[in-house]
């Protein structure tokens, strides 16, 4: 059970919900600095979010393969309100999700102008209290 | 076998919609569930299947404790968010059918007012949700928590490609508005204009406040009947003719999605309509699930009512509006009446075709079709037919 954000608290800590066997090498990768994609050990096939099988071909079996963080935006969105106290300060701030040069997406906060579909942006992993976030910027 | 007409809606029931409910959630869902029962004609007892929306309040052993049910032959759980009241009407069309039971009550009842602040509205209750948990891990965190900031992308990639505007939001808000202030229980009292909509504030972009429905209190009830079993209900019949259910691919994570554009709905409407025998053109009233506006225009491309890209020019000129080629939303909606995940919209959808919906009643209404949307695309429609 997620415990209940109170929005009268001024400084709350972001959620952080515990890895899962399945999610730690990711999260392990994020401390790192690295954007891991779980690779289906017998076909090759790229997936993320992490989960437990290859949807292709249904094996369990996983390596993990290291992003460029290049890609281009897919969508975008500004967030005005707040839903969890810890982001009231960020107000207002942009997440793009971006189409990763590997294939699969990533969401991640934005750095930059208004944002547009087909944007080409690298992302890196920023340190914040309690984790990273990863921040994507416009490329030239 | 077809579903086509083999069940039929025969009671409905409702409390009234507010903020601050004193009664809780069960009480709630029990009330609207005895209105329900007694506007079918039956007693407490003769409810033989029950369908709890969600597990939100009540399950079916309370139903069978507290309505002294002697021998209930049939219980589901529709787990899929505002998808689920249309959900359920496929699942009880299924099992009348196939003869498991006569008359299934799909019942639901929420108290967000009790709950601590907060915690009860969708932006927190989410990341409690096994449904949920790609969301919970990977983008809560960065700040993409609620509702409205999942779906924004989705409306903002539409906006991009298709040219979709915010008057085009704006129309389906004024629409639910126009039909709310006709309602008696609805929470919204007062006009808005496009000029009101676009001037709302922004809460997550391209969504501002009046592009996002209500969270409210209640509880609506509607009980499924065989025709066999209820030749003699009190009201006219509403018939189940065509009733589909349908998920996106990647139904877990919106950013994974390959369409993010594309909905459930979208694969289940051709199996609706097909299994009524008839087409988007037939409809003579829609009540349209529509927990952000931008949901309306996305289902009425994904049913067939106008083609992809085109929602916007569709829903505009007052077509969603009564008197326009489509009355949308004639109860006011999530956006306007009340947020019952869309159980609101099942009762308001028979009450159209017994021709009892009053100010709103759309004249001569025949046939109609509602839909569920739920946990970021899953999808349902009924088309319903008076009999």
């Amino acid at each position: 059970m997620t415990p209940t954000p109170n929005p009268t608290t001024a400084a709350a800590d972001r959620p952080v919900p515990p890895p899962s066997a399945l999610s730690a090498p990711y999260w392990e990768g994020v401390a790192a600095g690295k954007l891991l994609l779980q690779c289906c050990g017998a076909c090759g096939v790229l997936r993320h979010y992490p989960r437990l099988l290859c949807s292709a071909c249904h094996s369990t079996s996983v390596t993990w393969k290291e992003a460029s963080r290049h890609g281009t935006i897919h969508s975008w969105t500004v967030s005005h309100h707040a839903y969890h106290p810890s982001f009231a300060g960020d107000l207002p701030y942009t997440l793009v999700t971006v189409d990763l040069a590997e294939g699969p997406r990533a969401l991640g906060r934005w750095r930059g102008p208004v944002p547009s579909i087909g944007l080409p942006v690298a992302g890196n992993f920023e340190a914040r209290p309690g984790g990273f976030d990863l921040v994507f910027v416009p490329v030239p | 076998m077809s579903l086509r007409d083999r069940s039929c809606v025969t009671g409905i029931g409702e409390t009234a919609y507010l903020r601050g409910a004193s009664a809780s959630a069960f009480e709630l869902q029990i009330e609207a569930s005895l209105k329900a029962v007694a506007d079918a004609g039956l007693k407490p007892a003769d409810i033989d299947g029950v369908i709890p929306i969600g597990i939100v309040s009540g399950t079916a052993d309370d139903f069978i404790e507290n309505f002294g049910i002697t021998d209930l032959r049939f219980s589901a759980v529709a787990p899929h968010g505002g998808a689920s009241p249309v959900m359920a009407l496929q699942a009880a069309a299924a099992a009348i059918a196939g003869g498991v039971c006569r008359h299934v009550l799909i019942t639901f009842g929420r108290n967000i007012s009790a709950a601590a602040a907060g915690s009860n509205k969708a932006g927190a209750r989410i990341h409690s949700m096994p449904q949920f948990h790609y969301v919970t891990e990977f983008e809560h965190p960065l700040g993409a928590s609620a509702p409205a900031q999942l779906y924004a992308p989705m409306a903002r990639r539409h906006m991009e490609l298709y040219g979709t505007t915010v008057e085009h939001f704006g129309e389906v808000a004024v629409a639910c508005r126009e039909h709310a202030l006709l309602n008696g229980n609805a929470l919204m009292k007062k006009p808005i204009t496009l000029e009101d909509h676009r001037n709302s504030r922004m809460i997550a972009d391209p969504f501002r406040l009046l592009d996002c429905s209500l969270e409210s209190d209640g509880g609506a009830a509607v009980i499924v009947s065989s025709p066999e079993a209820a030749a003699d209900a009190p009201h006219r019949r509403v018939f189940i003719s065509g009733v589909a259910a349908g998920h996106p691919d990647s139904p877990g994570s919106i950013t994974q999605r390959a369409d993010m554009t594309s909905l459930g709905i979208g694969k289940a409407a051709p199996r609706a309509f097909a299994m009524a025998g008839v087409t988007p053109a037939d409809i003579d009233v829609a009540e349209i699930y529509d927990c952000f506006t931008y949901a309306v225009i996305r289902q009425l491309e994904d049913m067939g009512f106008c083609k992809k890209g085109e929602g916007g020019p569709f829903v505009s000129g007052g077509r969603l509006k009564l008197g326009g080629a489509l009355p949308t939303n004639t109860h006011g909606g999530l956006l306007s009446q009340a947020h019952v995940w869309g159980l609101n919209h099942v009762v308001e959808l028979v009450r159209q075709l017994r021709h009892d919906a009053g100010r709103t009643q759309v004249r001569d209404a025949e046939l109609g079709v509602v839909t569920g949307y739920g946990d970021l695309g899953d999808g349902a429609l009924a088309i319903m037919r008076r009999e």
